[in-house]
């Protein structure tokens, strides 16, 4: 497969991005990926996707006509993380965060770009075990009263009841 | 030193290791993205806070309890390494470029076997990287998770119930895995057919790049497979999704070699012997080159064409005919002319180590 941008080239990297909820497919040669403002270095493929893909962050003022409810260019330029003083501004160069409070303080503006590079905006995966304790207990429950509902379903009610049980020593612990 | 301690010494685990499916799938990796809570990410982390996150790291690996895995393993830092030796670390892929060359107060934890590699103040503060012969991503993954359990009583992690683990890049954030499979496809390329895979295989939501282009190519018909999306699915859904997708793909090339055996045999023998030919006599050969030799023989070992020799041999020969290990083991710079003679005697010194190995 030749290259989309040169043509002369062979593509080496094939992936997708979402651009205004629509799936576009790049296929691109190295050089024209780097010419995108994208460093490719060599084998790590994680590593290159990862960069390849915050390029979308410099997409900045295509994020602005899609959202014209959103704040004036203006104020988000002024948005700073109290904690490191990264602004939103250089974030959207540079393509990285500077500490995790920047999350919070770019919070209004994130959204749609997780939206974009993910198709989801909320964490459904792992929880750290040591310090995650609420909320791997909130997880749990929620999946058992899945399971609970899927028991009842089939009429598996011994089951159910003990899922039931076990639902409520979770919800008394976390109650308390 | 012998070649054959030099290898021994060189080689990791998953370049020897027979995993399922080798025929076709290379390694599995998983990596993920972890930063600690209260420090900066390594960008803005002054040197003080780097230097701590690495003392932190080297606190942990001091208990006792650590996993078996972690028993021997070694703290490296990047400044006590030589360039050299830093680019041997980057082709045998236990560390990324970016560590080597750009990272301040980097440094990676190395298991004994190298299956795991801990990168520390590369763009996050660590990075928890598993890596298997074979196709098993899953296998990787509960390394992975095992890994991060342990190092998460030691250290706090930066972590926001909607958001999941905070990561220095948007497109890591959540649960900041990497699952990366490489597979080997040279009948789909033989038959032209990538073109239409690829598309489909980035429909879904994965990326898929050539590995060992130097430049614009993907040489030796490897790709590595990954997942795209970090924020909102489960770690087990997005390997779940990956490895169907790897599967459908391993059919694929299977169907395709089956297909070049049934219509044209004569003509893939000759193709893969000469180039085994050419590999056991040449005396100068590019990277380039090396890379579709090996590519072909290897086709020509797991298809039964070519005996007398393991498919294994042509893994470490991807990575040993690399520059970096050509001037380790020369033990001196050498330019590009120099390396594609000295490639060349690598590769029929090592081809003829591994045939009397298969002799005995
Ligand atoms: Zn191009
Ligand atoms: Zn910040």
């Amino acid at each position: 497969m030749q290259c989309q941008e040169c043509g002369n080239r062979p593509a080496t990297l094939h992936y997708t991005k979402i651009i205004n909820g629509k799936k576009t497919e790049f296929h691109l040669c190295e050089v024209c990926a780097k010419e995108k403002g994208e460093q490719m270095p060599g084998m790590d493929a994680g590593f290159t996707i990862h960069n390849l893909l915050s390029g979308l962050l410099n997409l900045d003022g295509q994020m602005t006509e899609e959202h014209p409810s959103s704040q004036s260019s203006a104020t988000v330029q002024r948005l700073r993380c109290p904690t490191c003083g990264l602004t939103y501004n250089q974030f959207s160069k540079i393509g990285r965060f500077g500490c995790s409070d920047c999350y919070q303080a770019f919070a209004e503006r994130l959204d749609p770009l997780f939206r974009r590079v993910h198709g989801h905006r909320s964490h459904r995966g792992k929880v750290p075990k040591r310090t995650g304790g609420k909320l791997r207990m909130q997880r749990e429950v929620d999946e058992l009263k899945q399971q609970m509902a899927m028991c009842i379903e089939k009429e598996a009610f011994e089951e159910a009841a003990r899922l039931r049980d076990r639902i409520k020593e979770l919800q008394k612990k976390l109650d308390s | 030193m012998s070649l054959q301690d030099f290898t021994q010494h060189a080689l990791s685990e998953w370049m020897r290791g027979q995993g399922p499916r080798s025929d076709i799938v290379i390694s599995s990796r998983v990596r993920v993205a972890r930063n600690l809570s209260g420090l900066p990410f390594p960008m803005l982390a002054t040197s003080s806070q780097s230097s701590e996150i690495v003392r932190r790291v080297e606190d942990a690996l001091r208990r006792e309890d650590k996993p078996s895995i972690l028993k021997g393993a070694e703290l490296i830092r990047m400044d006590d390494l030589s360039d050299l030796e830093k680019r041997v670390l980057v082709e045998k892929h236990l560390i990324s470029p970016h560590l080597a060359e750009e990272s301040r107060y980097g440094a990676v934890v190395l298991s004994q076997n190298e299956a795991v590699s801990i990168m520390i103040n590369e763009e996050d503060h660590l990075r928890i990287q598993c890596l298997f012969p074979g196709f098993q991503p899953e296998k990787a993954w509960e390394l992975a998770d095992e890994l991060d359990d342990w190092f998460e009583q030691e250290l706090t992690y930066a972590f926001s119930e909607t958001k999941g683990y905070l990561t220095s890049c948007a497109t890591n954030v959540g649960t900041g895995i990497r699952v990366s499979v490489m597979v080997h496809l040279p009948a789909l390329a033989i038959t032209r057919q990538l073109n239409r895979l690829f598309p489909a295989i980035t429909q879904v939501g994965l990326a898929v790049r050539g590995i060992y282009g130097e430049g614009s190519e993907a040489l030796g018909n490897l790709y590595q497979v990954s997942n795209q999306v970090t924020l909102g699915q489960r770690e087990e859904d997005i390997i779940q999704k990956l490895t169907g997708v790897v599967r459908q793909m391993i059919q694929h090339e299977h169907n395709a070699r089956s297909r070049l055996r049934e219509t044209s045999l004569t003509k893939l023998e000759d193709r893969v012997h000469r180039s085994y030919g050419i590999l056991e006599h040449a005396r100068v050969i590019s990277s380039k080159e090396v890379m579709e030799r090996l590519s072909d023989v290897r086709l020509g070992v797991d298809m039964g064409l070519i005996s007398g020799i393991s498919s294994q041999v042509m893994n470490e020969l991807m990575v040993l005919t690399q520059p970096g290990f050509l001037q380790t083991r020369s033990k001196q710079r050498l330019d590009v002319d120099e390396r594609d003679v000295r490639r060349a005697q690598m590769v029929r010194e090592y081809l003829s180590l591994k045939r009397n190995e298969g002799n005995h």
